[in-house]
């Protein structure tokens, strides 16, 4: 059996309650994370992807205990956070770091980029001076910043040098994970793949494992080892990065990548254009919560939720494959 | 091919700023004809969007002014007319959609004020008549159950929807040129496929002339039939799809076709563009792609390129296709 994984979450949901109506009387609740499950790898990336309102940013405000899951459970290393006391969930809290769409916004213009890069570490560990300046210098280094740019304000930079600027703050505590939430979508074009190809080089240095969130699917694919997809709240396909981009199952999978359009002026003839809009996650429809979209609806559909379960070596959500006997999971392990 | 709806010829756009003059459209001409869709590219501060502002004559003064060139539509010149007969033009003849659909529409307003509003104008539509007529205009972008939805405001709507009720408005001239400034970058992908469909299908009912502003190069590999690629203001290389993306000229478009990830294939590196955006304000002397360029020589740093005709249609701005 293989070593726990860096982190499990088990049956994960999250449920907002709106207040509505007069005087807030009446409460909705949106089911924003149902009940979802899925484990990330020591050094490597798990990719999420979704339209929006399919609950991957609220996974990851989850991840970084943002919002506290309604229930569920989340383990890092083995350990159940719920579990973990004052000092476990700073050991947390440092082993877990984030790098955001928009490094116009995350970044404070009033301070200089060697304060920011070095703040984590200042509130971390308390280090002398000459320790400090020896780890900021170390830390641009590893984005591939001069030195100099730590006496600079972050307005003096490109969006894809800031951004560079954030995952050094991000890695300033050597964290295990790194959660990206669309990290290159504000950058220009010509600079994305500088950012991608960093991000990629520093897991192969440091080891680190990254949940990566994007809607640019071809970048998601090119980044990541696993794949899950999700729909109002719900995983409806996940597995290997590369089956799950060239070969989908599930039929909103299918739509999905067929919507990332190629860069081929040739290959326009097998697009799947779905019909209707994404639901409120606030009513979801009944069975499939993908049914209403569905080119491939029956009737079952709109009855029962298809679970998650094994079909040719990934998880599926979908009663086009019906499930071979023994062969049900709702977890990959 | 029919005589073309816009031809654009070395057309100037500067802004004043106090660090300098800056060229955000240099000497930029190109001719899209009925029936054709000719792609944008670039990216922020590339001139894309200036372009489109300056064909409407609706760059941000006094900063930026139109310095030179003509912008001829169905033979005249717009940087011609006056600000009156401007206004005539603008949405009956030429059209734009914008990127976000709650900056085209007035949230105070219903959906069915604001889709009335050009019809009026436009066909001297009123009462039943101009209702009947707004129905059909929503139905036309795809919008379901038309009737009840005049009633509804913007805020009201999904992104997707509202995007289609600023495509009915854009259209209910109908123009003769639809300008589409990434006009799906604010929408999921699977509404974005749905999105593009419409497009295509008003193009074809009303044979609209349309400029189709984008980074996205898979867009333009799906919705276009000719490219111009720009950097810096200028366009660097301009021709038909299938010719660029499958050889393209400039080493600023082969690099950015291959920079992007491909699904199905799995090189572990991307092939990057190493260096920053250019910065406007300071160009270096010569090409403005000189300092990033992989393929750069002595020549590229001394003077700048000129247009070059390469093939029937296809132009590019660089000194390795220079006759020797």
């Amino acid at each position: 059996m293989s070593p726990a994984p860096l982190l499990e979450a088990t049956r994960l949901t999250k449920h907002f309650a709106l207040r509505r109506g007069l005087l807030g009387r009446r409460t909705d609740i949106v089911r924003a994370v149902d009940s979802i499950s899925f484990t990330i790898e020591a050094g490597q990336t798990l990719g999420l992807v979704g339209e929006s309102g399919c609950g991957k940013t609220t996974t990851s405000r989850m991840i970084l205990r943002v919002e506290p899951p309604t229930s569920g459970d989340i383990r890092f290393e083995g350990a159940p956070l719920a579990a973990l006391d004052r000092e476990g969930l700073r050991h947390y809290r440092r082993s877990v770091q984030a790098v955001f769409q928009d490094p116009y916004a995350s970044l404070d213009p009033r301070m200089r980029v060697a304060a920011i890069v070095g703040e984590p570490l200042v509130i971390g560990q308390r280090p002398t001076g000459t320790e400090l300046r020896r780890r900021v210098r170390e830390l641009l280094d590893l984005v591939g910043l001069p030195e100099r740019a730590g006496r600079l304000f972050p307005h003096e930079f490109s969006g894809g040098q800031r951004q560079r600027i954030a995952i050094a703050r991000a890695l300033a505590l050597s964290p295990k994970l790194v959660v990206l939430d669309e990290p290159v979508s504000a950058l220009d074009v010509s600079i994305r793949a500088q950012i991608l190809n960093l991000l990629h080089d520093l897991q192969r240095r440091l080891g680190i494992s990254y949940l990566f969130i994007a809607h640019d699917l071809a970048a998601v694919a090119h980044m990541s080892h696993t794949i899950a997809v999700m729909y109002l709240g719900r995983i409806v396909e996940m597995g290997a990065a590369a089956e799950v981009a060239l070969r989908p199952k599930h039929p909103y999978t299918q739509a999905l990548f067929s919507a990332a359009l190629p860069l081929d002026p040739g290959g326009r003839s097998e697009e799947i254009i779905l019909s209707g809009e994404i639901p409120s996650p606030l009513t979801p429809p009944p069975g499939c919560r993908f049914h209403t979209r569905c080119s491939h609806v029956m009737d079952r559909c709109r009855r029962d939720e298809p679970p998650l379960h094994t079909e040719s070596g990934r998880l599926v959500a979908c009663h086009l494959y019906p499930q071979g006997e023994g062969m049900r999971t709702t977890a990959s392990r | 091919m029919s005589a073309a709806v816009i031809d654009v010829r070395n057309l100037k756009t500067h802004i004043v700023t106090r660090w300098g003059t800056i060229k955000a459209v240099d000497d930029v001409s190109f001719t899209v004809a009925p029936g054709e869709t000719l792609g944008l590219v670039g990216e922020s501060g590339s001139g894309k969007s200036m372009t489109c502002l300056s064909i409407l004559r609706l760059v941000p003064r006094p900063a930026a002014r139109i310095v030179g060139g003509a912008v001829i539509l169905d033979g005249e010149d717009l940087l011609e007319k006056s600000e009156r007969e401007m206004q005539r033009i603008r949405g009956r003849r030429v059209a734009m959609i914008l990127q976000d659909p709650m900056s085209s529409l007035n949230p105070v307003f219903s959906v069915g004020m604001q889709v009335r509003e050009p019809l009026a104008g436009y066909h001297g539509l009123s009462g039943r008549a101009l209702r009947s007529r707004a129905v059909d205009l929503l139905a036309s972008v795809g919008i379901s159950s038309p009737a009840s939805r005049l009633a509804a405001f913007p805020h009201q709507l999904s992104g997707g929807m509202r995007q289609r009720v600023v495509g009915a408005m854009a259209i209910a001239a109908p123009p003769r040129l639809l300008i589409a400034d990434e006009p799906t970058t604010s929408l999921d992908l699977t509404i974005q496929a749905q999105y593009l469909r419409l497009l295509e299908e008003l193009q074809e009912r009303y044979r609209l002339a349309m400029i189709f502003v984008t980074h996205n190069l898979g867009i333009v590999a799906k919705m276009c039939d000719r490219v111009a690629v720009m950097y810096a203001g200028r366009i660097v290389e301009a021709g038909p799809v299938e010719e660029i993306f499958r050889a393209p000229l400039h080493p600023y478009t082969r690099a950015l076709l291959e920079s992007v990830p491909r699904l199905g294939e799995s090189a572990e590196w991307l092939t990057a563009i190493e260096g920053q955006p250019p910065d406007l304000a300071a160009l270096p002397r010569g090409c403005a792609f000189a300092p990033r360029c992989p393929r750069v020589m002595d020549r590229c740093r001394a003077e700048e390129p000129p247009e070059l005709a390469i093939a029937p249609g296809h132009s590019t701005r660089c000194w390795l296709h220079a006759p020797a």
